[in-house]
Parts: structure tokens; C-alpha cells; sequence
């Protein structure tokens, strides 16, 4: 098995540049460095680049990025699910009234609730899949079945559209705590005891750090980011969600199981969904019939930014996730500048209009289409 | 000489009320390529999903190697050896030459859940076939979608070659192709064959047949009307016989022999 210099000395023709744009994630980078460099100029000098100013637009980013993952994954094999925004709401409203109305514990509340959502992630799959009709539509369809459902239970069983008390329940429960809690709480104080990072000069918390630790969300997405981008370009279950999306017809000829790889992609995106339904209502210590509006359009345009292609085949979870950073730091960057807020709306449609029709002339450059 | 690999004795297929193919006889022997002409409508299409497995016949004998064979999925085809490589469905543009050519068989190394594809056999491997085939890539990253569509028909041929097939089936690999890519498909079914594969070569383009071919059978109304070999055919034999005969004959007269 040698391969030949002959053949080899073509390698160095490729140019570095022309590999680097066929890479999904360059435009996101690309955005992520521009935005960084944009809020340090405009902001630098305020709490936004301070640890809890940092934390704040982290928070936020990280929402985006739990979504982003499991929408990124879902559109590489051609898919969308338009009803991850209601199956925030509706997993937090289901674990809500598990939980105080039921009378769960809170580990089997999230237990149920992980599997109810599960498994609509994969009705929608299998619809889609049956009836050969566009996720788009099905998926349209649970949007307004799931927000319609979320608000009549907490009408019905709890006379008002939030659901609160959870705090109660989760707390001292013993995986509540992964969705809500926050991480390394031992360091930030120790942090705090070396004069490092800000701690509170007087009250009752004196001497103990402002920033009491990283919310467990964070170290979610992180770990999603990371296992979602091995997944996907590094193991054979990887080729096949590219293979699915690329071209399921010639996919399923050479033997790639496509149904099953788009309903477990189904059901990973609506576990995203899951995770951070939970975690607000968590977090909240409440779960309100409202949450998660829009989340299902902004966490596609976060996939968009990173470089995925709405018709499927290719893209990345990295620049999925970076693209969800940008969407985090815009937001909350504009709250620091004191830029008006409504102002946010025209950039992300900018964007996404930009990174659409450079995701088009990167695919053409890719497969030489005219 | 030898005895088929493939052989299809009587095939015929029902839709409902349409009969598409009303007793089809083929076999393909090792080493050989046999072409299957007919015009569009004879039946091919559903003549090739027979024996790819897609559809199963509503009547006749399929038999692999001199067992009766019955296959339920394309995969259980592919299983028996039966690869076959269609015209526009070879390949996934997007992805790499590396990640086609192994798709649905990556070979994988590590353990339990740190189990990734072994890209450097992989590419390894691929980088390998496609010299054999006389295709220089790039790199195995390079997207199918920069490849010609000659080439793209090669990597399809490749692999299936690779992974064992002792039947392939090809649906019009030159019919999109300019002259200079059918010559390298043609001359990639030839290696094919010298590789001991039985190669069936569908095609209406009789030319491209007779380059390669060492059978001849032609398909027409969903019937077979006989097989000849190498040599006891022209050209314009096996096209009067592709369109049923007497209509072409007219119009060839009057456009001058050019068709």
C-alpha cells in the first residue's frame, strides 16, 4: 500500500486558502472574530469583558448553542424541526406540573419527561419519514399542537399559564442539580480567597465571590459542541447523517439505513430542546407556558451562520455552536453599548442573509455546480 | 466456457395492468461484459431493479453462482455480490472521494464509544483504487462534486470492484458522458473485467456497446429478442432490432445512414 510522489505532488496545488473556505465553520469564525473585535472596540471599557459580564452573555450563548447542536445534526441530514421552540416550553411545563402537581420527585419528573419529548421527536420523524411530506410542514404542525398543549395543561391544572414552586422540589434532588446548578463553585471561592476575581465587600456574603460558579448549562454545551463535532465528522455513524442529507436516495442504494439515521436525528434535536426546557424551568424555579418562542427560527439561523446548508449534506456543529456565540454576544453585547435593542433584529436578519448566499457560492465552489 | 455468475431465465414483471417486462433471459458470465441494449420504454429500468433487487419478479428463475436466489432488499443483492451503480444516484457530491468510497462500510478503529473510521486506511485505500483506475486524485477529501462525471462513474466502479462485486451492473454510465469520459468509462468497465467481474452494461448507445461488449442482448416491448456474440452482429443490426425494426429502417433511409 504505497501511494506514489507522482500522485502526491498534486496535493501542494491545492491552495490553503481554497481548503480553508470548503471548511464549514470559516464564515462563523470569521463572524465570531468580527463581533468580538466590534464589542471590544465599542464596549471594552464596561462590564461586558468583566467575569459577570462575561458570564451573562455566556448564559445566553449557551441556550443557543444547546439548541444549535441538535438543529445543526438535524439539518445536516436534510431535516428541519420547526417545533423546538414549543418543546421548550412544553418539556419545562411537563416537568413543571410533574413535579408540583404530580408529586414527583424531580430526578423521575425529568425521567418522564425526557422520554415524552424523546419520543415526539421521534413521531415527528416517523411522520416525516411515512408520508414523504417536508419536515417543514409536519414539524409547522407540532409547533402549534406542542404551544397549544403546553398552555392548556397549565390553564387546566394550575388556573394560570406558569407553573412555579420547582425550586422546592429540585432542590437537594439528586440530578436536579445538573440542570440548574452550577459548576465548580469550590474554585471561584478559592479564586476569591486569592484576591483574583471581585468578592462582595459587605451584606451577609462578605468575602465570598460575586461569580459563584459556571452555570451547568455552559458545561453542557461544551460537551455537546464537542461530542455532536466528533459524532458528526469523525465516526461511521457521522457519514451517514452526511450521506443523508447529501443524496438519501443514493444513500439508502449503498446501504446507509436513512430512516433510521434522520429519526434519531429527530429525536437528538428534540432532546436538545428537552434539556434546555428544563433547565430554565430549573433555573427559573418556575416553568412558564411562553418559553422557547422563536427559538426553533433562532437557532436555525444560528446553524445557518455556521456554514450548514439548508438542504442538507454539510455543515458543522462547531460553526453551528460559534454561530450561536455571535447570536449570544450581539444580543446581550447591545445591552452594554446601549444600542437600542430593537436594532439586534436587523443585524440577524443581515446576517442570515449574508451567510445564506455565502453557504451557496461555498457549495458551488465545493461541487462545481454552475 | 464457464458457467453464468447471474442468470435470469423468463423474468417477467407485473405493475397491476402493465406488464413491463413479459419474459426477459440473461446471464452474465465471470470476465465478460454483457451489454443490454434497448431503447427508452423497452424495460430496462425495471429489468435492472429486478436483478438489483429493488423489485422482485412476478415470474421466472434468478439464480446466483447456480442457487436459486430471491432477493428482498438492494442490500441483500449487494450481499450476494450483485453491486450496482446508477446513472445520476453514484455518488454524494458534497462529500469526500474517501467518504463515498467506504460509505455504509467505513472501516472503523478504537473501542466502544471512542470507535472512529480509520482515515488513514481509508484514504489510504481510496488513494490507491482510484490510481489503479487511472484517477489522479487530489487528495481523498476532495469532494466528489469537482470530479467529472466520467470520474464519478469510475469511483462508483471502483468501489464496488473493491468491495467485492462479481456482478456489476451498470445503468447508462456513458449516455451523459462527453467522448472523452465515455472512453474512460469504457475503459474502466474493461478493467473491470479483466478483474474477473461480470460486467452488464446497459445501454441504447450501440457504439459505446460494441467498444467493449462481448454479448449482446437487446430488450424490447420488455422482451429479450436473443443474445449474439462478439462479432456476429453490426451496429446496424442491433439498432434495427432496438427499435423493432421495420420503422427505423425507413427513417434511416431517409436521414442517410447517419442515426
Amino acid at each position: 500500500m504505497t501511494t506514489t510522489t507522482g500522485a502526491d505532488e498534486r496535493i501542494k496545488h491545492t491552495s490553503i486558502l481554497r481548503r480553508a473556505l470548503v471548511r464549514p465553520e470559516l464564515g462563523a469564525m470569521g463572524g465570531t472574530v468580527a463581533v468580538f473585535a466590534f464589542f471590544l472596540i465599542l464596549a471594552g471599557n464596561t462590564q461586558m469583558f468583566a467575569l459577570d459580564g462575561v458570564l451573562n452573555w455566556g448564559t445566553v450563548s449557551a441556550q443557543f448553542v444547546v439548541l444549535a447542536v441538535g438543529v445543526s445534526l438535524l439539518m445536516i441530514t436534510g431535516e428541519f424541526d420547526l417545533s423546538l421552540g414549543s418543546m421548550v416550553g412544553f418539556s419545562g411545563m411537563i416537568f413543571g406540573l410533574l413535579a408540583v402537581y404530580v408529586g414527583l420527585p424531580a430526578w423521575a419528573a425529568i425521567g418522564v419527561t425526557v422520554l415524552a419529548c424523546g419520543l415526539i421527536g421521534a413521531v415527528n420523524g416517523l411522520l416525516v419519514i411515512r408520508t414523504g411530506l417536508p419536515s417543514f410542514i409536519v414539524t409547522l404542525a407540532f409547533m402549534f399542537i406542542l404551544r397549544g398543549l403546553t398552555i392548556w395543561s397549565a390553564i387546566t391544572f394550575n388556573k394560570q399559564p406558569v407553573v412555579s414552586g420547582i425550586a422546592d422540589i429540585s432542590a437537594g434532588d439528586p440530578i436536579a442539580w445538573l440542570f440548574g446548578g452550577k459548576a465548580l463553585g469550590g474554585l471561584f471561592v478559592w479564586l476569591g480567597e486569592q484576591g483574583w476575581i471581585a468578592t462582595y465587600t459587605r451584606g451577609t456574603r462578605l468575602g465570598r465571590p460575586i461569580v459563584d460558579g459556571i452555570p451547568m448549562l455552559m458545561i453542557w454545551a461544551l460537551v455537546m459542541v464537542i461530542v455532536g463535532q466528533w459524532v458528526l465528522t469523525r465516526t461511521r455513524f457521522g457519514n451517514w447523517i452526511y450521506a443523508a442529507g447529501g443524496d438519501p436516495q443514493a444513500a439508502r442504494y449503498i446501504g446507509v439505513p436513512v430512516a433510521r439515521v434522520k429519526v434519531a436525528m429527530f429525536i437528538v434535536a428534540a432532546l436538545c430542546a428537552t434539556l434546555l426546557g428544563i433547565s430554565q424551568a430549573v433555573e427559573f424555579g418556575s416553568a412558564a407556558s411562553d418559553r422557547g418562542m422563536m427559538k426553533e427560527f433562532e437557532a436555525i439561523i444560528c446553524v445557518v451562520i455556521g456554514g450548514a446548508l439548508l438542504t442538507g449534506g454539510y455543515g458543522s456543529v462547531v460553526g453551528a455552536a460559534l454561530g450561536a456565540v455571535i447570536f449570544g454576544v450581539v444580543q446581550q453585547g447591545l445591552f452594554f453599548t446601549n444600542v437600542e435593542s430593537s436594532l439586534f433584529r436587523v443585524f440577524l436578519g443581515s446576517i442570515l442573509l449574508a451567510a445564506v448566499i455565502a453557504n451557496t457560492y461555498i457549495r458551488r465552489a465545493i461541487t462545481g455546480e454552475r | 466456457m464457464s458457467a453464468p455468475i447471474l442468470e435470469m431465465t423468463d423474468i417477467q414483471k407485473h405493475f397491476g395492468h402493465i406488464i413491463a417486462l413479459s419474459g426477459v433471459s440473461f446471464d452474465v458470465k465471470a470476465g465478460e461484459c454483457h451489454c443490454l441494449l434497448g431503447d427508452n420504454g423497452a424495460g430496462k429500468s425495471t429489468f435492472i431493479k429486478t436483478m438489483s433487487g429493488v423489485h422482485a419478479p412476478t415470474h421466472g428463475e434468478m439464480k446466483v453462482q447456480g442457487e436459486p436466489v430471491h432477493f428482498t432488499s438492494p442490500r441483500a443483492a449487494l450481499a450476494a455480490g450483485i453491486a450496482t451503480v446508477y446513472q445520476d444516484l453514484a455518488m454524494i457530491p458534497l462529500m469526500s472521494v474517501s467518504r463515498n468510497f467506504w460509505l455504509g462500510r467505513e472501516p472503523e478503529t478504537g473501542f466502544g464509544p471512542f470507535k472512529r473510521i480509520d482515515f488513514r486506511k481509508a484514504d489510504a485505500i481510496t488513494f490507491e483504487q482510484m490510481r489503479e483506475m487511472g484517477i489522479n486524485l487530489r487528495e481523498p477529501e476532495q469532494a466528489v462534486g469537482t470530479l467529472s462525471g466520467g470520474e464519478r462513474q469510475t469511483v462508483a466502479i471502483a468501489r464496488a470492484v473493491y468491495f467485492g462485486a462479481k456482478v456489476l451492473i451498470l445503468d447508462e454510465p456513458t449516455s451523459a458522458l462527453g467522448v472523452r469520459q465515455t472512453a474512460n468509462v469504457l475503459s474502466t468497465i474493461d478493467r473491470a473485467r479483466k478483474k474477473g467481474v461480470g460486467v452488464v452494461f446497459i445501454t441504447h448507445n450501440v457504439r459505446h456497446a460494441l467498444a467493449v461488449g462481448d454479448r449482446f442482448t437487446v430488450l424490447n416491448r420488455g422482451k429479450t429478442l436473443g443474445t449474439a456474440d462478439r462479432g456476429h452482429i453490426s451496429s446496424e443490426e442491433l439498432q434495427s432490432l432496438m427499435a423493432g425494426g421495420q420503422e427505423l429502417a425507413e427513417l434511416e433511409a431517409s436521414l442517410g445512414k447517419t442515426v
